[in-house]
């Protein structure tokens, strides 16, 4: 009776996820599969064939790949350090990482731009050192770039979660049974971090597939991410279908790549990511 | 000791790449120069023109609106939310958590287009189809930060305190609320982040002429920003920075007691 009485305190939440959750969802895959006067069609789904944006989904799986890569491999030494300095308040560290997002991000990627431009700062403390300057502005690469700066937050934070978490004593004992320091990381640290490792990739692989601001930003325009397709589609194009349809496709490549890292591992909670 | 020079390093460059494009936009706030490359002096003139730009205003006005808004009623509904499904059996918990992260892990662009397709079906896009999506996205994060501290409860001091007289509500803000408070806030706090930073879901579920201060950031890009947005950016930053700060300090309590457990 009681936990009837509490159960429906989640009421008004289930009504709004019927409303705002699988109604707009529903609203998608109904545009999605129809014309504009409302007949069915498939042409917006299968559009994703047509080589512009066949080409810009490659990219954006390319460079959302490598943006993962990258920081995954920055975090894991990184958060091992953090862990290491035993710092006693760990929402610290989680200040620390959180703090840059309350400047605005497109802010933030400008500053980046005016710091990679080619007579930016960066350049002129290179040149002064007797550096050749980089000139890696509107590229694919300056992309990568941006995309690393932004989401890395998401990556570092629930590795680091899941090292804190890891017990002194079951390192030393790993030790006392002569475990040297590799076989302790790869049998011990790396199994116990992995449910961080994989909510560290879901969370950058899928906004770095999905974002359109930053390839609009540092990409200058040359850089078609299947975002900027469909943003296009909706706010510059008008056809709404077509964007939904694109959409669609967009969605069941992030679906399969969670699905993919789901099926990776065999702890099914997950670290959470604060 | 070349182990710990290489680690110290080595945070030093990761702090700097988090930091210094911050940096980057705190010096050109105080820019002399509406030129973004060139140092033209030390001024606080943006300081002053922020405050009589009524285009910035109306959108910082609208952004701490929809921030504060959204967050609370995210945080309210979260938590009731997050104490229905910590009753649940397991089938129900799994289909509510399935639906909770669905917001959270699809890409915002596709959750922003569902939900302008659904507004627009139904109502006319403005101020209140923000709110609308804003709270859509933030409840997950007060879901998902109040309901461990929830599982840790035991049922048992709960009942207890019924059994003894206690009405629903009294029993709740004596035994519940104090081990979920933390929860509550850095719920509403995350909340408040994402709303705050969030542009692609606001981008499309916003009215003509309603701009949040990110969606003015996007179409000022092109024809260059205004120094005074580094100013409110910089203030903005530096509110943030204590507001964490203190909160940080306040908080060191809880810290220290989930450690133990």
């Amino acid at each position: 009776m009681r936990k009837l009485k509490r159960q429906l305190c989640a009421g008004p939440y289930i009504v709004w996820i019927i409303g705002f959750t699988v109604l707009p969802i529903l609203m998608i895959l109904y545009y999605a599969f129809t014309t504009p006067d409302n007949r069915f069609t498939m042409e917006n789904i299968l559009s994703i064939a047509e080589p512009i944006h066949f080409k810009a989904l490659l990219l954006s799986l390319r460079l959302a790949l490598e943006c993962t890569v990258l920081c995954l491999l920055l975090s894991y030494p990184l958060a091992m350090i953090l862990n290491g300095l035993k710092i006693k308040k760990q929402s610290f560290i989680v200040f620390i990482f959180v703090l840059p997002m309350w400047m605005n991000f497109m802010l933030r990627i400008l500053a980046w731009q005016m710091l990679l431009s080619n007579n930016g700062i960066i350049n002129s403390i290179l040149q002064t050192f007797g550096f050749s300057g980089i000139s890696i502005l509107n590229t694919p690469a300056a992309v990568v770039f941006g995309m690393v700066y932004d989401f890395l937050p998401f990556m570092i934070l629930p590795i680091y979660n899941s090292l804190v978490r890891i017990r002194t004593e079951v390192i030393e004992a790993a030790r006392d049974l002569g475990a040297n320091d590799i076989i302790v990381f790869f049998r011990i640290i790396l199994p116990l971090t992995m449910s961080g490792v994989i909510s560290g990739i879901i969370m950058v692989f899928v906004p770095a597939l999905t974002s359109f601001v930053i390839s609009d930003l540092l990409g200058g325009g040359k850089v078609l991410l299947i975002g900027n397709v469909i943003e296009q589609s909706f706010m510059q194009g008008m056809n709404w279908n077509l964007g939904s349809g694109l959409s669609i496709v967009l969605m069941v490549f992030v679906i399969a790549s969670m699905a993919f890292m789901n099926s990776h591992t065999k702890e099914t909670e997950g670290t959470a990511v604060w | 000791m070349v182990k710990k020079g290489i680690q110290r390093f080595y945070l030093i460059v990761i702090f700097l790449f988090l930091y210094l494009p911050i940096a980057v936009l705190v010096v050109l706030s105080f820019n002399n120069s509406k030129s973004r490359v060139n140092w033209g002096g030390f001024t606080f003139d943006w300081y002053i023109s922020l405050f009589q730009s009524r285009s910035i205003m109306n959108a910082f006005y609208t952004t701490i609106f929809i921030t504060l808004t959204s967050a609370a009623i995210a945080t309210v509904l979260g938590t009731l939310a997050a104490i229905g499904i910590s009753a649940m059996r397991r089938r129900g918990k799994a289909v509510m958590l399935g639906a909770t992260n669905i917001p959270l892990l699809n890409a915002d662009i596709v959750t922003g287009i569902s939900l302008m397709l659904l507004f627009v079906k139904f109502t006319r896009l403005g101020m209140s189809t923000v709110l609308l999506a804003h709270i859509t996205f933030n409840i997950p994060y007060v879901i998902l930060n109040v309901l461990p501290k929830l599982n840790g409860l035991s049922q048992n001091t709960y009942e207890a305190a019924l059994d003894l007289g206690a009405t629903p509500l009294y029993a709740f803000y004596k035994i519940v609320w104090p081990d979920i408070r933390p929860g509550v806030f850095s719920g509403f706090l995350m909340a408040m982040t994402m709303s705050l930073d969030d542009f692609s879901i606001t981008y499309f579920t916003k009215g003509a002429g309603i701009h949040t201060l990110s969606t003015m950031i996007y179409t000022e890009l092109r024809k260059g920003i205004k120094p005074e947005m580094y100013a409110l950016s910089t203030i903005l930053f530096l509110i943030a920075l204590i507001l964490l700060l203190i909160m940080n300090y306040r908080s060191r309590e809880d810290t220290v007691t989930e450690r133990r457990s």
